[in-house]
């Protein structure tokens, strides 16, 4: 899959955005006042930045509104409806916090619920596609929310519960790694069921329908990037878990903190982007590539 | 509504024949000149006399070249459009419900005023068979030409899709593939039909006709042949002159 910059931002920015709701909304660090406002304007500013970042890439933007209809079958649709609803519910929740010194937390709870289930769906859009083996994973969701959660929590200032969803969320990037490597290959769809032909022989693409580009090749089959692909995933191992795990266990600083959260940043979005750009559609078989 | 119909009155939809498709690629011309200005957006083109050229279509042909175990490799034209699925994926991907699939006739269609382009739809769909235009930022594919099908301003006989009227080969058939006795789904059952990708879980209504076996070549072609041999070895006579005055030149 092409690895477009918006959707690389939006998922990484809104999944730490709302891991941070979520650990607001159930109460840690108890803040009020204008400790308060500066938590909340942090969470809000990634959540919503990711979200219009989301837009980028729409053909027509000004009619996003529409995408809310069709929240029976579409994980897009949900996704939309949970951010909203998130975003409204936390809103209402920091007002208390901030303004009215008042502490509604079944409202934040509520909140941090919804925030959970706005990753969740975001995580849906992907692994419902059947034709992205690699997607297609039980994993995905696991490795969206606990990264959502281990990213929070380190923004969030709870070292104690950081630790271990950061050791956790490095677990389940393994495991992603490992059973997407395997995924394209026990989907047991290749250019034989692809062209229904396999049944005759071995079938090789002997010629493109088209000489050019086209808009299957540039969205469905990347490949230029994949070659640095073991080295991103050692970068993004360590600067998404092994540093910010590392200046956790050292004696508190602020100046560490701030670091372990920049690294684990820069891993989660270097993750993203393997996560797109290591996707292999199946279309690509039509065109004798992956 | 993105909610599939829980079943159509009719399956319309294309029987493509693989043992026919000459690989003229002429379906895929007289489908983007009737749909560039019928239903819809345009299909765009970018940079098309330049040196890139790039751009939207809903039927291609592919060329695979298959080698069986013994024998001789084939090769195979391999015409694709959208399949209009039963369990079409990409109908209810769509968070807008401008994707979606008539009851009627079972046909899928885009309303592209409800179309945000966020290509959800296209990345849904395993056969590639929709393509986000680049010039209207709206999703297109095959209309099953719904604009011609129905369409009393045209003679009876072009009442079928663009394609199928076009093909020099007759190897695309259009027709009712719910209805067991109709023309498509005998041939259907005669030439063993199948899906497209069917682990996918799609239920394609479109059918593809695998190829014909082909002919045997024997070594000894034509009892005849060896009368058929040519009798004079050297040029006589005049020709035998004119050969060696050429060749002295
Ligand atoms: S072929 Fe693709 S676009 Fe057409 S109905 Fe099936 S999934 Fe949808
Ligand atoms: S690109 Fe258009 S038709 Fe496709 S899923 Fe998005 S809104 Fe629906
Ligand atoms: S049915 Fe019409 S739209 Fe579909 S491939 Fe044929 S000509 Fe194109």
């Amino acid at each position: 899959m092409h690895p477009a910059p918006s959707v690389i931002i939006f998922t990484t920015l809104s999944g730490l955005g709302f891991g941070l709701l979520v650990f607001l909304g159930l109460g840690f660090p108890a803040v009020s006042g204008w400790m308060a406002f500066a938590f909340f304007a942090i969470a809000y500013a990634l959540a919503v930045g990711g979200l219009m970042a989301s837009t980028f890439h729409l053909g027509h933007p000004e009619r996003a509104w529409k995408a809310f209809i069709q929240w029976k079958t579409s994980w897009l649709s949900r996704e939309g409806w949970c951010a909203v609803l998130a975003l409204i519910i936390m809103g209402l929740y920091a007002i208390g916090l901030v303004f009215l010194d008042q502490n509604w937390s079944l409202l934040g709870w509520i909140g941090a619920l919804f925030s959970l289930a706005t990753v969740f769906t975001t995580s849906m859009i992907y692994t419902q596609l059947k034709t992205i083996p690699r997607w297609n994973m039980n994993l995905t969701p696991a490795m969206f929310l606990s990264f959502s959660l281990a990213g929070g929590a380190l923004l969030a200032g709870q070292t104690s519960v950081a630790i271990p969803l950061l050791l956790i969320s490095a677990l389940v990037q393994m495991l992603y790694w490992r059973k997407g490597d395997q995924a394209f290959a026990c989907s047991g769809t290749d250019l034989g069921t692809a062209t229904g032909l396999g049944v005759r022989g071995s079938v090789r693409a002997f010629e493109p329908p088209h000489t050019g580009t086209n808009y299957l090749l540039r969205e469905f089959v990347h490949v230029v990037g994949r070659k640095h692909a073991e080295k991103l995933r050692v970068i993004s191992f360590v600067l998404a878990f092994v540093l910010p795990v590392l200046l956790l266990v050292l004696p508190f600083n602020h100046f560490f903190a701030l670091l372990a959260v920049a690294s684990h940043l820069a891993g989660v979005a270097t993750s993203r982007w393997l996560f797109f750009a290591q996707a292999e559609h199946v279309v690509g078989l039509y065109y004798g590539k992956r | 509504m993105t909610q599939l119909p829980q079943s159509t009155d009719r399956k319309m939809g294309l029987v493509i024949d693989l043992d026919t498709c000459v690989g003229c690629h002429a379906c895929v011309i007289s489908c983007k000149g009737w749909n560039t200005e019928n239903y819809g957006a345009p299909l765009s083109d970018q940079d098309a006399y330049g040196g890139n050229p790039s751009g939207t279509f809903l039927n291609r042909v592919h060329s695979y070249e298959v080698q069986p175990a013994e024998g001789h490799a084939q090769l195979i034209h391999f015409p694709k459009s959208c399949l209009h699925c039963e369990d079409a994926p990409c109908v209810t991907v769509c968070p807008t419900g401008a994707s979606y699939k008539r009851v009627e006739d079972g046909i899928v269609l885009v309303n592209e005023s409800d179309c945000i382009g966020c290509g959800l739809c296209a990345w849904s769909c395993p056969y590639g068979a929709r393509e986000l235009d680049q010039a209207e930022g709206v999703m297109k594919k095959c209309t099953l030409c719904v604009d011609r099908i129905y369409n009393e301003n045209l003679p009876e006989v072009d009442r079928v899709p663009s394609c199928v009227r076009t093909c020099p080969a007759g190897a695309r058939h259009f027709g009712d593939l719910g209805d067991p006795d109709s023309d498509v789904s005998k041939l259907v059952a005669d030439r063993g039909g199948v899906d497209l990708m069917p682990e996918m879980g799609t239920k394609p209504v479109n059918k593809y006709l695998p190829p014909r076996p082909k002919d045997t070549v024997e070594d000894q072609i034509d009892i005849l042949a060896p009368l058929l041999a040519p009798v004079a070895e050297e040029p006589k006579g005049f020709l035998s002159w004119l050969d060696k005055t050429l060749e002295k030149l």
